[in-house]
């Protein structure tokens, strides 16, 4: 069935808020080194399943998990697996922007700090290389020290890719990464996920189906919180085999 | 015509609107006109003494004795801050650790445990407070802290004062800023978490920081609270018109002057000019320090939108 | 690129984390602890002085001297004092809250500019709603009476209840303003039938917030009120308190009498108790009724 190399494989993933079920019983292998796109109409679970794989569910009231993440391997969800750990490899963009109260500098080196690093040459070149990587240094490379709250929108999204990419992550989650963004910052983001997909598994939760045709490399389409199909973006385009993923795709439902 | 069965007819109905709005409005306007008021009447009381004597010698001047005709509130002054600052210091951090954790840590079930609990401290009135301090705190300091300190005090003190002010003023700081947390939207936090922060990383570095201003608010709104505290200080403090020089000392403060002497009020001249003027310092810092704590919330509020 | 250090750091992290939970447990032992000696204190100390005279009887001659006698005249002082307080502070709480509710658009000036008011006169201290209250009966040419007293208490009362009836009435959805708009009723119609009864519990704890801050307070009484071993009869003698009730007999040198000031404390501590239970019982019940 799958002919790559999983980075995340999920077993049997159900989650509940409350009594109420959002996820049914998930099974589906996340590829190495691609853009992921989890699709589907509004409210049918595609951020739970994001966040579920870095266990951003946890710090939520009434959430409950049952079923297995193995990323590399190692399931995130044994009691014994050290959560902080498990974020590290992960970074995540928000919908909306939320950059730390901090100038820019502390933004992008929050991060590193808490992860124990102090040395400040080092600091500065992690910031000034991730922000490079993101594609915000030009633009912000006299005014680290002010805060990052005056940035633009698109500005601030960006410095949130840099600040998830300098603790060095292995695995970048997007939850709808552009949707609060003007076109012009929306395809700079697009652009920079493609460039990173060479070095980082990117997975990106989205609602945009041009966005989808644009950066996808494989797909996964939820319906009411349950799997409905997967696979290489282009054979989905070209021929889904599900009745409910062609009326996704054509626009019926939404 | 319309007749509508409930109310009467349309028009008696219309008309009984714009009477009640036009009688609310009215009403509406009284807060404010309380406030002034207030300000007006204590000042044009506080006026005959403010004629014969400047500003000046009435607040800084340490020489308490009315049957002379000296009036210097110094020493009063100095007392309630004093009593205030101790009772900040003992209260601030104790409150703010407690709203953080109830904020942030505490199950459902700790937090509304708590909500009775710290209602019920804010209900206790003040004589309540004074009798538990005389009859706990001031031998608490007498027999136990301040030999510690090897110092001699009747217990009668700015600590007794500031430790029961502490207590008294716990619920204000707390109920302000677990207001101030939870007007930070959860995103934020998420933020940090997804970045492999653990939570005491993300209460300090993030949390704090954006909640800064307001818990700062909470403290002044506790300060000023502190500040007009009247019948606990005065069961406890000792009341002794002299500026204080240590925590062990017994003292008096602005409120605890007007509450002691109002019955000689009327009997000695200018008696009642003078406390009348200490009501009036005493309502402009505390007005000071509330506006300046609720101009902070507001934006505070306004930006949590 | 790797340049962060190894996992060694991770259970630092936790140990910091765990440490600052143990003071903040810590805190909230205090707080806790704290009401717990203060109820614990005042009832160990007045009940062994607490007799059935002290609440059906008032003062005999030589009362403050350990002679017989009880507070009653303060229990009953206290009462008409409060009641009368609240009521006319209702009076006044109730249009001022609707009307900025209801009568004024989203983010109105006069609505803000009554919400600072109320917050500015909420801090002010007790002791000057007492020097103001005495000036203001020094005005009206009264002396220090019950209703002296309950017009101060009232002033003192009055933000208190505005502000707690605020928290409730801003919190009623505009979506059951316009059902009831757009049956044809009008504002007032409204805000009598509809937001009223909405918002009964949390009104009706407005109330008993205020009343249990009205009878517990001594400043704003201390000039306004005076003091009697009376029941007062008419509205123009003075009322004994019980904050000043249990003031006074501290102040007296016989030890017979200072128990009875701890006994008294009891009384009013268990009062206050008694209002904050009934308070929250009113709102269970009352919740019934409630749209969420």
């Amino acid at each position: 069935m799958n002919d790559f190399k999983p980075h995340i494989s999920i077993r049997n993933l159900s989650v509940y808020y409350g009594t109420h079920q959002v996820l049914k019983d998930i099974s589906v292998d996340i590829p190495d080194k691609k853009i992921t796109a989890i699709i589907g109409p509004s409210g049918c679970g595609k951020t739970t399943l994001l966040k579920s794989m870095n266990r951003l569910l946890d710090p939520v009231e009434g959430a409950r998990v049952s079923g297995n993440v193995f990323v590399d391997g190692e399931d995130i969800y044994n009691p014994a697996a050290e959560v902080i750990s498990i974020r590290k490899k992960m970074g995540l963009l928000s919908q909306k922007p939320q950059v730390l109260p901090m100038s820019i500098y502390d933004n992008v080196a929050y991060g590193p700090r808490i992860h124990g690093l102090r040395d400040k040459k080092k600091l500065a070149g992690i910031v000034m290389h991730h922000l490079k990587e993101a594609g915000l240094w030009d633009e912000v490379k006299d005014r680290l020290s002010s805060p990052a709250s005056g940035l633009s929108v698109g500005q601030q999204q960006r410095l949130c890719l840099a600040r998830g990419l300098a603790v060095e992550p292995e695995i970048i989650l997007g939850d709808e990464p552009t949707s609060a963004l003007d076109p012009q910052s929306s395809q700079n983001v697009e652009r920079r996920l493609i460039e990173l997909k060479s070095d980082y598994t990117v997975i990106v939760v989205t609602h945009i189906l041009r966005q989808t045709k644009r950066i996808a490399d494989y797909i996964v389409f939820l319906y009411l919180g349950e799997l409905i199909e997967h696979g290489p973006a282009a054979e989905i385009f070209a021929n889904p085999k599900n009745p409910r993923t062609r009326a996704y795709l054509t626009g019926e439902i939404s | 015509m319309q007749v509508n069965k409930l109310g009467g007819p349309i028009g008696v109905r219309k008309f009984k609107d714009l009477a009640a709005r036009r009688m609310m409005l009215v009403l509406t306007f009284i807060p404010g006109f309380i406030v002034l008021l207030m300000l007006f009447g204590l000042f044009g009381k506080a006026r005959p003494i403010l004629a014969v004597k400047p500003i000046a010698s009435l607040l800084f001047s340490s020489v308490w004795s009315p049957l002379k005709g000296q009036f210097g509130l110094w020493p009063f002054i100095m007392g309630t801050l004093w009593v205030t600052f101790v009772a900040l210091i003992l209260a601030a951090p104790v409150s703010l650790f407690t709203a953080v954790y109830l904020s942030e840590y505490a199950p459902r079930w700790i937090r509304e445990f708590m909500k009775p609990i710290i209602d019920l401290l804010a209900g206790i009135p003040s004589v309540v407070y004074g009798v538990w301090g005389l009859l706990l705190i001031v031998p608490l300091v007498s027999k136990v802290l301040a030999p510690l300190f090897g110092v001699y005090s009747s217990g009668y003190s700015i600590l007794a004062a500031g430790i029961v002010l502490a207590i008294m003023i716990f619920p204000t700081i707390i109920h302000v800023s677990i207001e101030v947390f939870a007007s930070i939207p959860y995103q934020v936090r998420e933020a940090s978490y997804s970045l492999g922060a653990t939570k005491y990383e993300t209460v300090r570095h993030v949390v704090l920081r954006k909640g800064a201003q307001g818990i700062l608010a909470s403290v002044v709104l506790g300060l000023s609270r502190a500040f007009g505290e009247t019948m606990a200080v005065l069961m406890v403090v000792g009341n002794i018109p002299k500026a204080p020089k240590s925590v062990f000392d017994g003292a008096a403060t602005l409120p605890t002057l007007i509450a002691n002497n109002y019955g000689e009020m009327m009997t000695i001249p200018q008696y009642d000019s003078a406390l009348m003027l200490s009501a009036l310092v005493l309502l402009l810092v505390v007005l000071f320090f509330n506006v300046l704590a609720r101009f902070i919330l507001t934006r505070v509020e306004r930006r949590a939108e | 690129m790797r340049l962060l250090p190894p996992r060694g750091t991770v259970a630092r992290r936790k140990m910091k984390e765990r440490f600052f939970m143990g003071l903040m447990r810590a805190s909230m032992a205090v707080v806790v602890i704290s009401l717990l000696l203060i109820l614990g204190v005042i009832i160990w100390k007045g009940l062994p002085a607490m007799k059935l005279s002290m609440i059906t009887q008032t003062p005999k001659g030589g009362y403050y001297l350990g002679k017989e006698g009880g507070i009653l005249n303060a229990i009953m002082g206290s009462l008409y004092l409060a009641s009368g307080a609240t009521l006319l502070a209702v009076i006044f709480s109730l249009p001022v809250v609707l009307y900025i509710n209801l009568y004024t658009k989203k983010n109105s000036k006069i609505a803000t500019f009554v919400r600072f008011s109320l917050d500015v006169l909420w801090g002010i201290p007790s002791i000057v709603f007492g020097a103001f209250g005495f000036l203001v009966m020094v005005f009206l040419g009264l002396r220090a009476s019950l209703l002296a007293g309950t017009i101060t208490v009232a002033l003192l009362e009055f933000p208190i209840m505005s502000r707690a009836m605020d928290e409730v009435v801003r919190l009623v959805p505009q979506d059951l303003l316009d059902a009831s708009y757009s049956l044809g009723a009008t504002r007032l119609e409204t805000a009598l039938k509809v937001v009223v009864r909405q918002c009964l519990p949390g009104i009706l704890t407005a109330v008993l917030i205020a009343f249990g801050r009205g009878i517990g307070d001594a400043a704003s009484v201390l000039f306004t009120a005076g003091f009697t071993d009376r029941i007062p009869t008419s509205l123009f003698q003075p009322a004994a308190t019980l904050p000043l009730a249990i003031f006074f007999q501290l102040g007296t040198p016989y030890p017979e009498v200072q128990q009875r000031a701890y006994a008294s404390a009891a009384v009013l501590t268990v009062l206050i108790l008694a209002i904050s239970l009934v308070s929250r019982a009113l709102v269970k019940r009352l919740a019934r009724h409630r749209i969420k």
